[in-house]
């Protein structure tokens, strides 16, 4: 732990800023943080490469293109999600899983959300972010454990810097910003990742979360998947911001919006947010347009609520099939590679079935377990009278 | 132990410096005659002079000092990285501790007022309290939450609840008060080596109440490791009834006991001290032994954390019992205002009359 008293804290933050923008961009602190007029756009639906002009890229909003074995690598992933979001759902309508809430249509965000991050970066998911945890590196079985029924969470946020998946909205951006400055207290180079959807936006911890990490001047990617319903509310009932990525000027940050369906895009716009972030720019927020094809869980009927000519609009933008004829005419992606990634994706599924099929017995005594790190003299009482019962029932059998 | 708030109780800007400098009074050797503040002031600094892990935030707690002064000179000694004020907004800060806690800090954080927490309720509730058991106990939330608490300094509204009782309902949580200054010291910087978080509640009331203490011999104490936690203290020893009492009211209790002592009833006062965990076996030992039981609190009565103890002291000792439990509580409305808050709040009087009407023999 080094933490100094005598670590000058900057008292012209904000003068520094726009002359590091300056240096950096040869543009106006302004035009920094405003989103380029147009989503970061790469590869079309179709699968071919936009030309420059046409990608959406400004003065001080260019991105390089990611190289070749990245891109595989993500493909190879997206393929992985798509498998692994249709057989959660699957399990669901067997009645392996109490619910599944689906990201299909949204793997592109999920992949590049965890690809662009180094081994000691962290990464805070929402509930809907499985895909992206399991990217991560965390065993999917135990990504599904809170799912099954068994645990509230079923990893150790601390093995891969995963925070644990998120149910109430927006509160775990502000976890993403406490492990930011903790790190940068200590002088530690993370990066964190912060997760959250287009209806988290209107929550009071969205606006909290990003106002302090721009005043802490912090290393967080605020990255929200803007998937145009929050379960059955339009975003045009969440804000009437221009898009959500103009919410960041507001807090002194930089806002990019990029075509949440363009793995390229995606990964070219997050590492070179990594990258500044890493470098000591702050905090950034990256509007991701996409589309949930499902409901938002079983539990829903997205019938009443949108057009089937929309859901059908966003699939013929599906991130996988652009991904692959992008891949496939760049020459990157023949036959064998399709049945490699293909039997990696069905390996993990089987994983999935096998791993939630099983009949894992629940521990009744755990309710005690984990309240606190010392138990209250009350919490032993009720344990031992559950203990006791437990002892009575198996005498019994 | 002396109380010195004032008649009426305002926080003044003078008795506020008051004690600030009575904080910054040079340490002597030997038992000296310190407030709570400087005891609560000593406890964080000596915390954080052992642990470069331990920070300081909230609104107005570094160049001012806390509104209150009771983080006076952190900043200044440790430095704005360890002692810091952040954007007003107390579910990010809660919010933002909870990082901390989960990246190796153990911050120690102020909510300046009890009813301004409210905003940060849900980070409180949903993920203070409730990390370790999600994470089956991987995560632990090593963090205090420092709240001022409670009335008698004549507050306008929203400065005064008393908000125990939604945190002693929280299961994860652990709720600490103190009454004394000696307590003060001890029971914070227990609250801050505690792997699990603690909401600490301050009565604002006894900020400026003076005690001898021997800081040195607090010290000594704490790291040899003696615990308050689950231990309630008996304020005063005596034999004919229990008045059962915490934070703000002990010295409450302790003024209706010194009275009734005039009139030959012995009453023994016990301190709660933590309200989570709490201390059955101390309670029911002193109600078993007078076999009669009073419980005093500021909150309000219904559904409260004076309930909890009524019904724990039945349960319990209902055989020992001579006559029924009785409360004196706030009454169940909403915090009033200055000029009214003596009618609300618990006195001597009231406890008096609580204590006559336990059905005695003579």
């Amino acid at each position: 732990m080094t933490i100094h008293a005598d670590r000058p804290v900057p008292e012209t933050a904000v003068e520094d800023q726009a002359a590091d923008v300056r240096r950096k961009f040869g543009i106006s602190v302004e035009d920094y943080m405003l989103p380029a007029r147009h989503q970061i756009q790469m590869v079309n639906p179709d699968g071919t490469l936009r030309s420059k002009e046409e990608q959406g890229t400004e003065p001080g909003h260019e991105y390089p293109t990611p190289d070749d074995a990245e891109l595989l690598a993500a493909y190879e992933r997206l393929v992985v999600g798509r498998r692994v979001n249709d057989q959660n759902s699957a399990l669901v309508r067997q009645g392996r899983m109490a619910v599944y809430p689906s990201s299909h249509g949204q793997e592109a965000c999920q992949v590049a959300a965890a690809m662009c991050l180094s081994e000691g970066d962290w990464l805070f998911p929402t509930y809907r972010d499985a895909v992206a945890v399991m990217t991560r590196g965390v065993d999917p079985v135990e990504v599904m454990t809170i799912f099954r029924g068994d645990w509230h969470g079923g990893y150790d946020p601390k093995e891969h810097n995963v925070g644990i998946q998120c149910t109430p909205l927006t509160t775990q951006l502000l976890h993403a910003v406490g492990v930011a400055h903790a790190a940068k207290l200590r002088g530690e180079n993370t990066v964190v990742m912060a997760m959250c959807g287009d209806g988290a936006t209107s929550e009071g911890d969205f606006h909290e979360a990003l106002n302090f990490a721009a005043v802490f001047h912090l290393p967080v990617i605020f990255f929200v998947q803007n998937n145009k319903y929050a379960i059955s509310v339009p975003l045009s009932h969440q804000s009437v911001a221009p898009s959500l990525a103009h919410k960041a000027v507001g807090y002194g940050m930089a806002g990019e919006r990029v075509d949440g369906n363009d793995l390229v895009a995606l990964l070219a716009v997050m590492d070179r947010a990594v990258k500044l972030a890493r470098e000591g720019s702050g905090p950034l927020l990256i509007e991701a347009h996409t589309y949930r094809m499902q409901a938002h869980t079983n539990a829903d009927d997205a019938t009443r609520y949108r057009p089937e000519s929309e859901v059908a609009e966003w699939q013929a933008k599906d991130p996988l099939t652009r991904m692959k004829a992008y891949l496939t005419d760049k020459g990157l992606l023949d036959d064998d590679a399709n049945s490699r990634i293909a039997d990696h994706a069905e390996a993990v599924a089987t994983q999935l079935r096998e791993g939630l099929g099983e009949d894992v017995p629940v521990q009744p005594m755990d309710l005690f377990k984990y309240v606190f790190s010392k138990p209250t003299p009350q919490l032993k009482e009720q344990s031992e009278l559950l203990a006791d019962e437990l002892a009575r029932e198996e005498g019994a059998k | 132990m002396t109380v010195t708030t004032s008649a009426n109780g305002n926080v003044s800007a003078a008795t506020a410096s008051a004690a600030a400098s009575a904080a910054a009074t040079a340490e002597a050797a030997g038992p000296q005659s310190i407030t709570m503040a400087k005891a609560l002031n000593t406890a964080m600094a000596d915390a954080m002079r052992a642990d470069s892990s331990v920070l300081v935030f909230g609104e107005d707690v570094g160049r001012l000092g806390g509104v209150f002064r009771i983080t006076d000179s952190l900043m200044a000694e440790f430095g704005e990285e360890r002692c810091f004020d952040t954007p007003l907004a107390e579910s990010g800060i809660v919010g933002m501790a909870v990082g901390m806690a989960i990246n190796g800090m153990r911050p120690v954080i102020e909510m300046q007022f009890d009813a301004f927490a409210y905003p940060a309720f849900e980070q409180i509730v949903s993920h203070v309290a409730k990390m370790h058991n999600r994470t089956k106990g991987k995560l632990k939330m090593p963090m205090v939450i420092r709240v001022p608490y409670a009335g008698g300094i004549g507050g306008v509204e929203h400065h005064c609840d008393s908000s125990e009782s939604y945190y002693a309902h929280t299961a994860g949580l652990k709720v600490y008060t103190p009454a004394t200054v000696a307590d003060g010291y001890r029971m914070l910087r227990e609250a801050i080596d505690s792997d699990d978080p603690v909401m600490f509640m301050e009565p604002k009331k006894l900020y400026w109440s003076k005690d001898l203490v021997d800081l040195d011999a607090l010290r000594a104490e704490h790291d040899a490791g003696t615990s308050t936690e689950g231990r309630a203290a008996v304020a005063r020893p005596g034999t004919d009834a229990t008045l059962i009492a915490y934070g703000p009211s002990v010295p409450t209790a302790l003024a209706a006991a010194a009275a009734a002592a005039e009139e030959g009833r012995s009453l023994e006062v016990i301190d709660v001290r933590t309200i989570v965990p709490f201390d059955d076996e101390t309670v029911c030992a002193s109600v078993r032994k007078t076999g009669r039981a009073v419980v005093i609190a500021e909150a309000h009565g219904f559904a409260s954390v004076s309930s909890e103890i009524v019904a724990r002291v039945q349960e319990r000792a209902f055989h020992y019992l001579a006559a029924p439990i009785r409360r004196v509580t706030g009454f169940d409305v909403p915090f009033p205002s200055p000029k009214l808050e003596h009618y609300y709040l618990p006195s001597v009087d009231r406890i008096l009359d609580a204590v006559d009407d336990l059905q005695w023999e003579d």
